[in-house]
């Protein structure tokens, strides 16, 4: 019924009501477990067809608030629309145009793999093909081995198999490359990039920066179960008033308040480990000439000298702190 | 692991057309997994059909129990209402505490497959692996000359599929509610105990006093002398053991429906 000749034919971004209904609308979400509140006050939007990525530390809110968009937790408080519909109450209506990863996967111990992903097919009116998905997948080899044998990895595949299998219009993946190998971290990501262009919309929860900069079309990072920043990977890495980092190595103890005198105001400069120097500031091809001539009245040869935008890293432990927790 | 391949994934393969499958279809597969998984797991096999297999062939030819005569037409009875707890309780509740430890009851719960359709293909698959057991343990008992009262046969079949239910609700309830490994020691423990001491491999008869009267009260006991009483003696066993099956199976299921969980 839904797949109607594509009007454009092959062309990219071909997104169905993209424009029209938001893929995910959340607001004012409130969730809470006894007396500490998981989700605080959560605002999320997504539009169709596009990718977004929730960042966050380890219990920042981020499963309980994918859960409860996929209609497996009640909010406590606040509105959330998924494809328009409330998934608490039209969850039968929602389930069959979605697709859900788990985190941790999920499947019978005993199952193959092959068995586990036509049964999850089979729910579907549209299915794709199990057995390519599985090659392409690099489950080949796995099709008759137990679940509970199948690494860790190869769990999460299939667990990815599963939830993109039935077609959907939205995807929710929660960790998706959690322990994967580099390869196969690579492979899902061309994953989504695909799902994307074909007009699948993603919401995906991650720790790897660099997976949301390369997927995501918008970033939401989340701490406490609020948002604390959101915006495109660029906007968010981006510096507001041309700050940027100069990093080099050295021999420990430099003057460096000395170097900040001949700095433009607005530049901080630090000395996070013995030998390693950070500037932070309005630098440019002066600054960095200012630096190199002030190393060598020092005598000294700045190593590993690089300028660089805060990475999205940088910019994730700036808000929610650098302590282990 | 040869997995440089670039995968291709071409434009368009991913082009939503979402939909629920046809419900047939979604109920033959699941159920068939199901009893796939069921009659290829080989604890499961051990309690199912191994176990009642061996009291049988064992109980008819070693006189250590006394039971009526011919011997088998006994045994059997009570060897079928075993055949049903391992299956209705402690396979099910072992397998339900296990797929919940691996996600799968969440798996499934976040697709298209309605919620009765999931408990729909449990139930059908309980049946299979009940049918199939049936049958294994009739033509063994038949080998061992085995001549059931023929006018019990209805009697027996409305108590089979009652003390299926009473022993599914029992073992959803358990496999529904706490930790996978708890499901298993108790589970076991259970059928270990009714077993011996709840009516089944030792008639009631046969028990010390107090125990006795207290067996016709348990599922096991009930289902075990319903069937004796139909298959055996021929003679019907009135309300009771209908009555104490009907209970065992109400409570559990009221108290399950608060108390599973999908993970």
């Amino acid at each position: 019924m839904s797949e109607d000749a594509t009007p454009h034919g092959a062309t990219v971004h071909a997104g169905p009501d993209s424009t029209d209904t938001p893929a995910l609308a959340v607001s004012n979400l409130v969730k809470r477990f006894g007396t500490s509140t998981a989700v605080d006050r959560l605002d999320l939007t997504m539009p169709g067809g596009t990718v977004l990525a929730l960042l966050g530390p380890n219990g920042a809110g981020k499963t309980t608030t994918v859960e409860i968009c996929e209609g497996f937790q009640r909010p406590d408080g606040g509105r959330v629309r998924v494809l328009g519909l409330d998934p608490n109450r039209d969850g039968a209506a929602l389930r069959p145009r979605i697709g859900v990863m788990p985190q941790g996967g999920g499947a019978y111990p005993g199952v193959r793999a092959g068995e586990m992903l036509r049964l999850v097919a089979a729910c579907a009116a549209h299915p794709l093909d199990p057995d390519w998905l599985l090659d392409v997948l690099g489950l080949r080899d796995a099709l008759r081995t137990p679940y509970k044998r199948l690494s860790g990895g190869q769990q999460q595949r299939l667990s990815l198999a599963c939830a993109v299998v039935g077609r959907p219009e939205l995807v929710f993946l929660d960790e998706p490359t959690a322990g994967l190998d580099p390869q196969a971290r690579r492979l899902v990501w061309e994953l989504v990039d695909a799902l994307r262009t074909d007009g699948v919309g993603v919401l995906l929860t991650t720790h790897l920066m660099d997976e949301a900069e390369t997927l995501a079309d918008q970033v939401v990072i989340i701490d406490h179960g609020s948002l604390v920043a959101a915006g495109t990977p660029a906007e968010l890495t981006g510096e507001s008033g041309g700050r940027q980092r100069l990093a080099f190595r050295a021999s420990s103890g430099l003057p460096i308040a000395e170097l900040l005198d001949r700095l433009p105001a607005g530049c901080t400069g630090t000395e996070p480990a013995p030998g390693r120097y950070e500037l932070v500031g309005p630098i440019g091809p002066a600054e960095v000439s200012a630096v190199t001539a002030w190393c060598a009245e020092h005598d000294v040869l700045a190593q590993e000298l690089r300028v660089a935008y805060r990475s999205l890293e940088d910019v994730f432990l700036d808000l929610t702190g650098r302590e282990l927790r | 692991m040869t997995e440089h391949v670039q995968p291709r994934f071409a434009v368009g393969t991913f082009t939503p057309a979402p939909g629920r499958g046809r419900l047939g279809r979604m109920l033959l597969a699941q159920t068939a997994t199901e009893t796939k998984l069921a009659l290829r797991n080989g604890e499961q096999l051990l309690l199912t059909l191994i176990i009642p297999l061996a009291l049988l062939v064992g109980l008819t030819e070693l006189p250590i129990i006394d039971v009526g005569t011919p011997r088998v037409d006994w045994v059997t009875p009570r060897v079928i209402a075993l055949a049903i707890m391992s299956t209705g309780f402690t396979s099910q509740a072992i397998s339900l505490g296990f797929d919940r430890r691996y996600g799968v009851l969440k798996r499934l719960a976040a697709t298209a497959l309605p919620r009765w359709l999931l408990v729909a293909g449990r139930v059908l698959s309980g049946v299979l692996v009940i049918v199939v057991q049936l049958i294994v343990l009739g033509a063994v008992a038949a080998l061992l000359g085995w001549s059931p009262q023929l006018a019990g046969v209805g009697e027996s079949i409305a108590l089979l599929v009652l003390g299926a239910l009473a022993f599914g609700a029992l073992g959803v309830l358990l496999g529904g509610s706490v930790r996978a490994e708890i499901v298993l020691a108790v589970a076991n423990a259970v059928w270990f105990v009714l077993l011996l001491a709840g009516g089944i491999a030792v008639p009631a008869s046969s028990l010390p006093a107090g125990l006795a009267d207290v067996v016709g009260l348990l599922p096991s006991g009930a289902l075990a002398n319903g069937l004796t009483d139909a298959l055996a003696a021929g003679t019907a066993p009135g309300p009771g053991p209908y009555l104490v099956l009907a209970f065992w199976t109400v409570l559990p299921a009221a108290v399950a429906t608060r108390t599973t969980r999908l993970t």
